[in-house]
């Protein structure tokens, strides 16, 4: 089974999805068990691929290399390395879970909602997995589909709007980089007469630093849009407000996080040339991203568009990290791509308890919670204070990782990431205050139900993987090592085979880290 | 102050810290379940971690100087050359700290069964306060700097938790909230700090184990080791109340009384004394650090005792008074007298937790009120509340023979000593407005006659002895506390210094003549009784006499009873204007233009408003088209250029 076990991985949710659809559409309760069932399965071989996943080396493993389209040297090609093995399970974590918290909330269309959530489950697994460029942009783009019917069937009043500015916003970047990568492959093609979309290939391939600061432009742009990189993130709070929770839980917990994969395992190793040019733009906006997210989250009224601007702060956080372009400050922000699926996707796992319960998520129809229903407000504490990355819990292992790497490159971006710490704690504790604490002074609070027994099941294991993670990292970490020192690496040959002006103009701005 | 002696490895020394945190795990599980079992355990467990503190400090005191108890527990994390481990140390200066945390620690416990009794939250209180012990304990046996900073912000958190314990009302929990925002700010600082410190140590070494800081500190550049403390001690002045951070300790008084006097007097607040003593070693290699350590420092002790002087709340009074205790502490380790500042630290937590929870036990007797003004005469209505209070009131004001007297004492000689004659000058007027307004707060409160309101008036009653246990326990280590560390040449001598011999940094100033050392010794106690005087004439003599003065210095006194008004300036230089650029900022640009732009360009691509409708109705397909057309214009474009 080993030997395909990728595949297992990456395809069990769409025949899940398949033997959904035969389903009769008035069973509801057979189709949500059936979801979670399918979604249970993912899972499960995720959790094997861990087990049998050699952790002390840094290459790709499980590799399934077959032909596809063999005219133009497209193939299947699928691996996994420490890199991607989390992400993974990030995703086939989530899934079931936000399958769970369905149950109470999709009552419309039941069979085609999972449909089109283990659909993209399929497109996200594939895309952390593809190592074939032409692959990966086919499962980058098959994300898309269920994605914009989730928001644009289940949403809000403003659904439409939200899913199309969505889709727009991310096929402007996807056509670029289908693009860049048609280029890519045909310089190489040119250069070894030979054609092929494999990464692993074409991370050797001998482009100009012209070409490279092009191309990279290309890619980056779809997965800043992604990520969602100040300043294009206005799509995101949109998205978010207008999603249904499973929705926005899978959107900010898995699909953001491909921004930021995008850029390690492509931006940045295919075109390394580039970031002479291209590091000081991503850590300046970064930065920007980090104060700004912060700020604006601040004055929202409504509590999916303050998480949703945290998401913008936070994955700040991750792109000053990856950007750093060293060891430890990848390895955090791999970290913090983790603890952001985790205690982000809760947040909105959260904010959905409260809504299904007032249909309401402005912040000052709350008030005065916590004695209404304590077991929700202690999840939600320990849930915030993940988020505002307190030691002990897994956000600050992350964000101090990243921190420790950014100060090695530039000091000022460091001091300027601490002031974004200072700015997440009175966002989320106003926004908690604001909610849990006080008096309860609106009546329709009053004996609003505690968690109920599916919602625990719900929350109970993010908690866990929230103090776990915080607690003992070092099982994760151990795992990503090689494999962000292989990517080092690369970046260290590329770096001597460049031109020698680059390479000492690289040098230079490390030495002169103010 | 060289490199540890004796490493012991000492297995139990985790039982310290786990006995705390196994009781908020039992608390916070069980709950409601427990019931009336709760007032037991939550005491119970930190007491057995007294008990563990004092079997590791048996162990430790039987080894002999020099020697360190260590247990290492796992590597906590470790990324490229980095690495952070769960190390526990146990030496002197923890000794002292682990067994103050708990000692006083349980003595708050068993006293809050009393105060709390009638709270039908209890429960989550005393978990809350056995996480707090638990974080206070991981603090300050940490050996490394990392640990240290969990520990920090564990402290942090449950203070958060207990100023809001009351959430119910918007004051409390915004009180809660601002202490956490403040004490961010100074964090930023601790971690910028800690950030430096890690990239000076080399590629090879990226540890912040204490052990290894010490050995390799000397060969640290000393630009790099200045910043970096300085950088530390912004997370001190934070944590520690100190300008300019000091803001949010008045207000975290709307806590639980008994909250008030473990962390915002007894312990927590010192972790940032702590934290410079720990690192001394480093401090020492900075002299400017140290002398802005110093200055700051007195500085508070002064600033907070004239606001202390106009408050009329009795805990703010005791809260101003904290901050300037915490002043002298941090003056004391500027001028280069570390174990000075830690045993100031000790007697501090001794008479001022007392302080706390007598007025807690008046707060209780009086049905809640606070204002001095509307007490009086209850020192016959509650005589062991009153003469606990008053050893506490004598020890602080450093009155001959007490524990505070040979604390403060040894800190302004030594300041004296080392030549920092400015900081003696202020510190002794600051003792002298201690002793005032100490005795302020004692004669309004204990003498003349009952001011309360009607409802108050007829059950000022003796606390039940759950509370007076307490009580009197800390009045006989209020009193007697001092004599650990006598002047040098008195009795057995500092024994307390030299006991943090080896793991602080000693005193280095000049050895003071017996008749300057006597001298300095009559200044002091001088200007307690000076202080004293003025609030017997002011309070008791002639009790018109502070309205009139209040009123003929209007100006004065307005400033000192709106405390300079801090607050008001951050508010209108910083908070509010935060505020409006945010929201201007989220309006201008996010809604504004960049949405305005998007949008806008999706207007322009559709060339007929047949298109536009389409994406009003959700028809993706035709948009993805034009986008597609207009891509393949930029790979034209693109392709052209890479040409040229």
């Amino acid at each position: 089974m080993m030997e395909f076990v990728l595949s297992l991985v990456i395809f069990s949710p769409l025949l899940g999805a398949v033997v959904l659809l035969a389903v009769p559409g008035d069973n509801v309760a057979g189709i949500r068990r059936a979801a979670l069932a399918f979604s249970l399965l993912p899972f499960l071989f995720s959790l094997v691929l861990w087990s049998g996943f050699d952790a002390s080396r840094g290459d790709f493993q499980f590799v399934e290399n077959l032909p596809w389209l063999p005219r133009f040297g497209i193939r299947y090609i699928v691996g996994v390395d420490g890199i991607s093995l989390f992400l993974v399970l990030l995703t086939t974590f989530l899934t079931p879970l936000v399958v769970l918290s369905c149950w109470g909330d999709i009552e419309l269309r039941v069979k085609e909602f999972f449909f089109f959530l283990l659909m993209l489950e399929t497109g996200m697994l594939g895309a952390f997995l593809a190592l074939d460029l032409f692959l990966f942009y086919v499962f980058w783009e098959v994300m898309l589909v269920p994605m914009y019917f989730i928001i644009g069937v289940w949403g809000g009043p403003q659904r439409i709007y939200a899913a199309v500015k969505f889709v727009l916003y991310t096929m402007a970047g996807s056509l670029l980089m289908l693009v860049a990568i048609i280029y890519l492959a045909s310089v190489h093609a040119h250069a070894s007469g030979l054609w092929t979309f494999d990464l692993r290939e074409l991370y050797n391939s001998a482009l100009g630093a012209r070409e490279q600061l092009w191309l990279f432009t290309g890619f980056s742009l779809a997965f800043a849009i992604k990520v969602p990189l100040f300043p294009f993130h206005t799509w995101l709070p949109d998205a978010h407000v207008e999603a249904p929770t499973g929705g926005s839980v899978i959107l900010a917990g898995v699909l953001l996080k491909l921004g930021t994969y995008g850029f390690l395992r492509f931006a940045i190793p295919l075109f390394p040339a580039a970031l002479e040019v291209a590091s000081p733009v991503f850590v300046a906006l970064a930065l920007i991203g980090i104060i700004y997210g912060a700020a604006v989250a601040m004055v929202q009224p409504d509590l999916k568009k303050l998480v949703a601007y945290s998401s913008v702060s936070h994955l700040g956080f991750v792109m000053l990290g990856l950007f750093g372009l060293n060891q430890i400050g990848i390895e955090g922000a791999i970290y913090q791509m983790l603890n952001h699926g985790l205690s982000t996707g809760a947040l909105f796992l959260i904010v959905g308890v409260i809504y299904s319960r007032r249909h309401t998520r402005m912040i000052a129809d709350f008030g005065g919670l916590w004695r209404e229903v304590p077991i929700f407000a202690a999840i939600f504490m320990v849930v915030t204070l993940s988020s505002i990355g307190l030691p002990g819990l897994n956000g600050f292992v992350g964000e101090f990782l990243i921190l420790l790497g950014a100060f090695k490159s530039s000091r000022l971006a460091a001091v300027l990431a601490v002031s974004g710490i200072i700015l997440g704690a009175v966002y989320m504790l106003r926004m908690f205050q604001r909610v849990m604490f006080g008096p309860l002074t609106n009546p329709a609070n009053r004996g609003l139900g505690d968690l109920s027994v599916r919602e625990i099941l719900v929350l109970a294991p993010v908690v866990a993987m929230i103090v776990f993670m915080g607690v003992h990292p070092r099982p994760f970490l151990k795992v990503m090592e090689p494999a962000v020192s292989s990517t080092i690496e690369r970046l260290e040959v590329a770096r001597r085979r460049m031109e020698p002006r680059i390479a000492v103009a690289l040098e230079k701005r490390a030495e002169v880290a103010w | 102050m060289e490199g540890d002696g004796q490493i012991i490895p000492f297995e139990l020394l985790f039982l310290i810290p786990a006995f705390p945190l196994l009781g908020f795990v039992l608390v916070l599980g069980l709950r409601e379940r427990l019931g009336r079992a709760v007032s037991v355990i939550a005491p119970g467990v930190v007491g057995l971690a007294f008990l563990a503190a004092a079997a590791a400090f048996y162990r430790l005191v039987s080894a002999g100087p020099g020697a360190v108890l260590t247990q290492h527990l796992y590597t906590w994390i470790s990324a490229g050359d980095f690495s952070a481990n769960i190390t526990l140390r146990f030496d002197p200066l923890s000794a002292v700290m682990a067994l103050v945390v708990t000692g006083v620690g349980f003595l708050i416990h068993v006293y809050s069964a009393g105060y709390m009794g009638h709270d039908e939250c209890k429960p989550r209180y005393f978990a809350y306060l056995n996480l707090f012990t638990f974080a206070m304990l991981l603090l300050v046996l940490a050996d490394d700097l990392l640990l240290l900073f969990v520990g920090w912000e564990g402290v942090g958190l449950c203070s958060y938790l207990l100023i809001g314990f009351w959430f119910e009302k918007e004051e409390n929990a915004s009180a809660g909230k601002k202490a956490f925002i403040v004490n961010r700010v100074g964090d930023a600082g601790f971690v910028l700090g800690l950030l430096l410190l890690l990239w000076s140590l080399g590629a090879e070494r990226m540890s912040l184990g204490v052990g290894a800081l010490k050995e390799i500190a000397p060969s640290l550049d000393a630009g790099t080791v200045t910043v970096a403390t300085l950088l530390l001690f912004i997370g001190a002045t934070g944590k520690s109340a100190q300008l300019p951070l000091y803001v949010w300790l008045p207000d975290a008084m709307a806590g639980p009384t008994p909250v008030s006097a473990l962390i915002h007097a007894a312990t927590m607040v010192t972790a940032g004394i702590y934290m410079i003593a720990r690192l001394s070693f480093l401090f020492a290699l900075a002299p400017i650090t140290l002398a802005v350590v110093a200055w700051i420092g007195i500085s508070t002790a002064l600033f907070a005792a004239t606001i202390a002087v106009a408050q009329n709340d009795i805990k703010k009074v005791l809260a101003y008074s904290t901050i300037s205790q915490l002043g002298y502490m941090f003056a004391s380790l500027g001028v280069g007298a570390f174990s000075s500042g830690i045993f100031h630290l000790m007697t501090h937590a001794f008479f001022k937790a007392l302080l706390f929870l007598g007025a807690g036990s008046v707060i209780h007797a009086l049905g809640g009120e606070q204002d001095i003004r509307r007490m009086g005469g209850l020192r016959e209505y509650m005589p062991v509340t009153f003469w606990t209070f008053l050893i506490a009131t004598l020890a602080i004001s450093g009155m001959p023979l007490l524990s505070g007297f040979f604390s403060k004492d040894q800190i302004l000689e030594r300041a004296f000593a080392s030549g920092h004659i400015g900081i003696w000058a202020v510190g002794l007027a600051a003792a002298g407005l201690t002793a005032f307004y100490m005795f302020r707060l004692l004669f309004l409160t204990f003498f003349g006659e009952l001011r309360a309101a009607e409802q108050a008036r007829h059950h000022p009653h003796e606390s039940p002895p759950v509370m007076t246990v307490p009580l009197v326990a800390l009045g006989i280590l209020a009193a007697v506390g001092g004599y650990v560390g006598l002047p040098e040449g008195v009795g057995w001598g500092d024994k307390f210094g030299e006991f943090l011999h080896g793991v602080v940094g000693s005193f280095a100033g000049h050895h003071l003549a017996a008749g300057t050392q006597i001298l300095l010794t009559g200044c002091s106690i001088g200007v307690a009784l000076l202080g004293l005087v003025v609030a017997y004439f002011c309070y008791i003599v002639q009790p018109g006499l502070p309205a009139l003065v209040a009123y003929r210095l209007s100006g004065i006194y307005k400033v000192l009873a709106g405390k300079y008004f801090v607050d008001e300036a951050y508010d209108f230089l910083i908070v509010r204007p935060y505020f409006r650029l945010a929201n201007v900022a989220w309006r201008i640009f996010d809604v504004g233009i960049v949405d305005g732009a998007v949008n806008g360009a999706a207007t322009m691509v559709s060339v007929n408003s047949e298109l536009w409708r389409r994406l009003q109705t959700g028809r993706v397909q035709s948009y993805a088209f034009s986008f597609l057309g207009g891509a393949v214009v930029l790979l034209a474009a693109l392709y052209l250029a890479g040409r040229g």
